[in-house]
């Protein structure tokens, strides 16, 4: 217990000390082991471990810079697409090596979904959007169950009511909220196990935001979900588990409710209250 | 307003909450307001119970007075520092050590006004006594015990009050561990005063009025542990009410 008195704020200490809290999960969905992340010589992610509990939503939350995006894109190999950065590291979905040389990382992005900062529908009609993934995976050839999929997974997305009547009209057409969950919509019709968000709600107004956070609460019953976020508030109302990364280190990860009222490292307390970091 | 400079020196409080670290000067500001609002209302409570106190002691009907007339102060502190933090709640959802600082000042000041409620007690004692010439009388002895209790009670809300300014967790540890004593006086004098009613049924209703006193004394020893207590809840976070001391030092230390 020294969170208030003893540990300074002292990035030297930080190159030395590990995560504090807890990485574990009883019930982990993906297990990262000593990840680097590096674009060409210089390093952005350092030995980060943690785990991504099943059925639970894990915010990352932490400084611009931080290396949390980074992180979050590891995840699903968003990175591939960047020549220079290169992933070190044991990265596990379930039991499969995610980096493993014979694993198809298209493949791997049906089971590892992403949602972006600024929704990103095609211009195509909202129907099209949402049966875009299930027809290049050839999840099903039959127009009767593409329709299917496309209600179903408007309506777990909490918008099929509100488009019902105009899925061919295209999906830029709608509201900024409308569109992101329509981007949701879009990777829950390829049934992923993961979805990974990134600042989902920061181009939303209040009202388009609590919608897609009760939304995510709805999810996380049947998908894990990673957030990052820049919102503190945000973390704490939608999230169960809390990563605070700092200058590409994983400082402190713990439950929630702790992180947020009780963090143990005055680096995650700085950044948590606003104070000089 | 009344303040003490024990209770009033920003030594340690500001310092080990870094409260003056925010990136906002402004919410800096407001925490250390409240802090100080706090402070100033520990010192006048503080003021009230040993006025009320000695206005008992003393039979002094002026005192208890001003003592029963100033209660209103202290009220209105509640309130203003209740809305206040109700305010930095709203706009700021401070979080960790500042969210802690917020919860343990809004039960502080309960504890505190009902402090001063029990200074309005010895207050209005303290005047039905000096009409009935208690102090004057060979059955004043309780009033030496009293007075006795008075003082180890006194002492204890001072020493809590510099804790608090001060953040201090092993004085708060300290004050918690040692409630029992002022149980155990309360009832030694309780004892005495029943005996004194027994031997003399006339000065029943002085005894009591002495009892109320020594009754409203233990109730401001209890009221000092809770203080304590959210001492340990802001610097540890760590909720050691209802605990024993062998649970609270396990808590602490790991």
């Amino acid at each position: 217990m020294n969170n208030l008195n003893i540990k300074e704020n002292d990035l030297s200490e930080l190159a030395l000390t590990e995560t504090v809290g807890n990485i574990y999960a009883d019930n982990a969905k993906m297990s990262i082991r000593n990840a680097d992340v590096y674009y060409g010589e210089k390093q952005a992610i350092h030995n980060i471990s943690l785990d991504l509990a099943q059925h639970q939503v894990t915010a990352l939350i932490g400084p611009s810079g931080c290396g949390k995006s980074t992180f979050l894109r590891c995840l699903n190999r968003m990175n591939d697409t960047i020549d220079i950065c290169r992933v070190t590291g044991q990265l596990m979905l379930d039991n499969d090596d995610i980096y493993a040389k014979d694993l198809d990382p298209v493949l791997l992005r049906a089971r590892v979904g992403m949602v972006f900062q600024k929704p990103n529908p095609f211009p195509k009609s909202i129907y099209d959007n949402v049966a875009y993934g299930a027809r290049i995976h050839g999840l099903t050839n039959n127009k009767t169950e593409l329709d299917e999929i496309v209600e179903t997974s408007l309506q777990k997305a909490g918008l099929f009511n509100e488009v019902k009547d105009r899925l061919k009209e295209p999906g830029t057409g709608l509201s900024g909220g409308q569109q992101q969950r329509l981007c949701i919509a879009r990777t829950i019709a390829v049934s992923p196990e993961v979805i990974l968000m990134d600042e989902p709600a920061s181009a939303l107004d209040p009202i388009a935001t609590a919608i897609i956070e009760e939304l995510i609460d709805e999810l996380k019953e049947k998908y894990t979900i990673a957030i990052v976020t820049h919102s503190m508030q945000q973390a704490a109302r939608v999230s169960q588990h809390t990563a605070y990364f700092h200058m590409g280190k994983l400082v402190e990860m713990g439950k929630t409710e702790d992180i947020f009222t009780r963090p143990e490292h005055k680096l995650t307390e700085n950044y948590i209250t606003g104070r000089f970091g | 307003m009344t303040t003490q400079d024990n209770t009033n020196t920003p030594s340690g409080f500001t310092t080990k909450l870094n409260l003056d670290k925010h990136i906002s000067r402004r919410f800096n500001q407001e925490l250390e307001q409240v802090r100080s609002l706090v402070m100033d209302m520990g010192a006048l409570v503080e003021q009230q119970v040993n006025d009320g106190l000695s206005a008992v002691l003393n039979a002094d009907e002026k005192l208890a007075e001003k003592v029963i007339k100033r209660d209103k102060k202290v009220n209105t502190m509640e309130l203003e520092i209740d809305e206040y933090c109700t305010q930095i709640l709203a706009r700021r959802q401070p979080a960790a050590s500042d969210l802690r600082l917020l919860v343990s000042v809004i039960k502080s000041i309960t504890d505190l006004e009902r402090m001063g409620d029990e200074a309005v007690k010895f207050g209005k004692n303290a005047i039905k006594l000096a009409k009935g010439n208690f102090a004057e009388q060979e059955s004043s002895r309780p009033l030496v015990e009293l007075k006795h209790l008075g003082k180890h009670v006194s002492d204890t809300l001072n020493k809590a009050l510099t804790a608090y300014a001060q953040m201090d967790v092993a004085a708060a540890l300290d004050i918690i561990k040692n409630d029992n004593i002022v149980d155990e006086e309360f009832d030694n004098i309780s004892r005495l005063l029943v005996t004194k009613m027994m031997e003399n049924p006339r000065e029943i209703k002085n005894a009591l009025r002495v009892t109320w006193c020594a009754r409203a004394l233990e109730r401001i020893g209890d009221h000092t542990t809770n203080l304590c207590e959210y001492i340990v809840y802001l610097v540890e976070g760590k909720d050691v009410r209802h605990a024993t001391m062998e649970q609270i030092r396990a808590s602490i230390d790991n």
